[in-house]
Parts: C-alpha cells; sequence; structure tokens
C-alpha cells in the first residue's frame, strides 16, 4: 500500500475541506472496500479523512412514513436494530446478509452507497425504496444517484451524512450471492407502496437499475406469475467467469419473483 | 509521515509512532511482538486475523492501526488468565479437537467468543452460519462447530 496522510476532522466542514485541499483525498468510512483496495493499489489516494469522530452521523430514527439511517451506521447496527426489524424488515435482512459478522462490524452504509460497487446490496435498497441521499450540501432523490460503475451523483468534497428511507408497505430482497465473496450476482430489490411498485436490481449491470416493465406489471398484479415472462435484455448486462449476460438475465427474474413471492406472502 | 497511536491492547495502554497505513494487525504482530493473531488471506476473507475491537469482532489486516486510537483490543493471547488457565472457549477447542494445523485457531476462538457475546442460544446451523467468514482448510468445520457450541454452553454457565 502506498503512503498516505491521515485526517480525523471533528466536523463535517473540516472534512470537507480536507478531502477537497488534499491532492487526492479519499472519505474513510468502515474502509471494507477502501482498505482492501489500497491494499491492491486499485485505489492510492494521498489523504484519508476519517469520519469515525464526525458527530451525528450514525444512528437510526424512525419518523412518520420514513425510517433515517445515518451514513455511519453500520450493517450490524442496521441488521440488529428492532426499529429497522419493524419498520422495513426487507432492510434489516438485506444488512445481514452484507459480507460476515466481522465485516458488518464495521461496514457502514454511507461508505457503500457511496462507493457504488455493481454488486453491493444497499444501492438496491436505496433505489428500491425510493430513499433520499442527504449530504452536507443538499438531498438527492436515489433515482439521481447512481450514474454508473462506481460513480454517483455526489461531488468533490461533498459527504452523504444520511439516507432517508420510505416505508413500504411491504417489501422483500432476494440475491443470488457469488458463493466465496458473498456479492450479488444479481440481486432484486421489491418495495410496494399503495398502488406504486418499485423493482431495483443489483449486481447485473454497471450499477443499480430499475425495470420498469416488472413495476407496471406489478402495479396491476402484485403477484411472482404477473412478471414471469419479463426478460430484460442481455446487451448491457455484465457478464465475467462467474455468470454470463445470458445467465444474469435469467436470475433477474429469477430473483424479482421470489422476491414480489415473499414480500406478497 | 509517523502518527503517534495509543490504545489498550489487552487490557494495557500501549502507544508507538505508526505509519498511517499501517493495518492493526501489523502493530499487533511487528510493534507489540504479539503473533497470536495471524495474517492468512490479506484481503479480509480468511479470518484468521480477528480480534475484539471494543468487544466486537473485526478483521485486524482491515483496519488501521491508527483507526483504533484510544479503543480497546483484544487479541488471542488476552483471553487466557495470567496463571495460564484456558478460557472456556480456548478448553473447548481443546477438548473437542476443533484444529488441525492451528493457523486458523485464534481467529476462529475470537469470532466464537463474539458469537457467545451476541449469540447465547446459537444452535448447530446459526454457529455455521456466523463462521462464513473464517475458513479452515483443514478440518472439515465439524470439530470447530461442535467446540464452539460447547464453548458457548461453557461460557454460559459461568455467566
Amino acid at each position: 500500500m502506498y503512503e498516505f496522510n491521515y485526517h480525523r476532522p471533528k466536523s463535517l466542514d473540516e472534512a470537507a475541506s480536507a478531502a477537497k485541499e488534499a491532492e487526492d483525498g479519499k472519505i474513510l468510512a468502515g474502509g471494507m472496500t477502501l482498505i482492501p483496495s489500497m491494499k491492491l493499489r486499485l485505489a492510492a489516494p494521498s489523504d484519508l479523512v476519517d469520519l469515525a469522530d464526525v458527530e451525528g452521523l450514525k444512528g437510526i430514527t424512525v419518523g412518520s412514513g420514513t425510517v433515517t439511517i445515518g451514513a455511519m451506521t453500520r450493517h450490524h447496527d442496521v441488521q440488529s436494530s428492532a426499529d429497522v426489524q419493524k419498520a422495513i424488515p426487507a432492510l434489516a435482512q438485506l444488512a445481514g446478509g452484507i459480507g460476515d459478522p466481522s465485516v458488518r462490524h464495521r461496514g457502514t452504509m454511507g461508505g457503500s452507497v457511496a462507493n457504488s460497487d455493481p454488486a453491493a446490496d444497499y444501492p438496491a435498497a436505496v433505489l428500491g425504496l425510493d430513499a433520499t441521499v442527504k449530504t452536507n450540501s443538499r438531498e438527492i432523490a436515489a433515482d439521481d444517484f447512481f450514474l454508473g460503475l462506481f460513480e454517483t451523483a455526489l461531488e468533490e468534497g461533498e459527504i452523504i451524512t444520511a439516507i432517508e428511507f420510505k416505508i413500504p408497505d411491504a417489501a422483500a430482497y432476494m440475491k443470488f450471492a457469488q458463493p466465496a465473496s458473498g456479492f450479488a450476482m444479481v440481486g432484486a430489490f421489491v418495495a410496494k407502496f399503495g398502488g406504486d411498485v418499485r423493482v431495483a436490481i443489483t449486481g447485473a449491470k454497471d450499477c443499480v437499475f430499475r425495470v420498469t416493465e416488472m413495476e407496471d406489471a406489478l402495479k396491476s398484479n402484485f403477484s411472482a406469475d404477473a412478471i414471469a415472462d419479463i426478460m430484460i435484455g442481455e446487451d448491457d448486462l455484465l457478464s465475467d467467469i462467474h455468470c454470463a449476460a445470458d445467465y444474469r438475465a435469467h436470475l433477474v427474474t429469477v430473483m424479482a419473483k421470489r422476491a414480489v413471492a415473499q414480500a406478497a406472502g | 509521515m509517523s502518527i503517534k497511536v495509543s490504545m489498550n491492547v489487552n487490557g494495557k495502554p500501549v502507544s508507538a509512532d505508526v505509519e498511517p497505513r499501517t493495518l492493526l494487525v501489523q502493530y499487533l504482530r511487528e510493534h507489540l511482538g504479539l503473533t497470536g493473531t495471524h495474517v492468512g488471506c490479506d484481503t479480509s476473507q480468511c479470518g484468521c486475523c480477528n480480534v475484539h475491537l471494543n468487544g466486537e469482532a473485526v478483521k485486524s489486516c482491515t483496519v488501521f492501526a491508527i483507526q483504533c486510537e484510544g479503543q480497546d483490543v483484544t487479541t488471542i493471547e488476552g483471553l487466557a488468565a495470567e496463571d495460564g488457565t484456558l478460557h472456556p472457549m480456548q478448553q473447548a477447542f481443546w477438548e473437542h479437537h476443533g484444529l488441525q494445523c492451528g493457523f486458523c485457531t485464534p481467529g476462529m476462538v475470537m469470532v466464537a467468543c463474539d458469537i457467545a457475546r451476541r449469540l447465547p442460544d446459537a444452535d448447530e446451523k446459526t454457529i455455521r452460519h456466523e463462521l462464513e467468514g473464517n475458513i479452515c482448510r483443514c478440518t472439515g468445520y465439524q470439530h470447530i462447530v461442535e467446540a464452539v457450541e460447547s464453548g458457548i454452553k461453557a461460557m454460559n454457565a459461568k455467566g
């Protein structure tokens, strides 16, 4: 790993300016992706700005119709929160399926969402639950947040502070995990809000995306059968030694069906 | 650039000047000589490097030492009593032959204690699932799972 300068600011403003002023500054949250990337020299930031001491970035608040989770809240905290388990059980279940217990003791929601790994789990929940990403300067709708491979709407020095999820009537997340890494080869998050339905898919393309054809079918008939014949195109799907594009396309429908079946049940 | 870091390791205050890129496991092994914590994969998958950070299991190959400023770290060396009496989980691994070569054992024992803390009623299926971040290439896990089950009971009984 290359050398870097380390900053441990106490406030968001200090953190944002430290990241901005550095030659190539990076925000450090839980480090569960960043540190391994630095070891592989896939990332070589000149400066790391650790958010550990910045106040107000942790915790879970249930409001009327929303659950707001601080960016530095760890996967373990989301998984084991009685509030999340009650309000959005699919979100607690998703958090409990990330990595392994020791990784969940460090990894954070904000870090995962800001990274926009194509196979990460949280982006599916953010998009599927029509969440709002709150930063130190603005609020960004989930539909506008994920732009591509490891690319988001975040600007330089912009830091996620919290994510506000809408509480659905029903929701479920189903992933077909890569057996060695646990990352999603395909993961489907399905959520029903009154007459509206959202289907978000992770693991299949450069970043998380919605399948509006499935959403439309589910609005009139919220059952697995309603989407059984809907296949997405293979053209821009990821393809690798674990899973070819046509297999991923097949998995999208299978995982979405399973998620609908669980949410409807 | 070196930064001074201070923390409590196995109940004793320690401090040193380290480079920011020093991993917690490097600090433990190379600066403090606590070589019970192993590095297996160095990619946060095998679990051999597990230690407790403020009482919770973490992979010390994926934490910087400087992130642990002012915090409490427990390694495998900190489990047994001063007179050498094994911790109940270590005793259970001994009794159930929960190891062969022993390389993964420190991480297994640290995670097993973490399971006992969080899930004192864990059954066999839960234990197997909770050990998904720890890889053993010798045993086939059977005796490890039996050891963890027995160790949890012994820890519960001790209170």
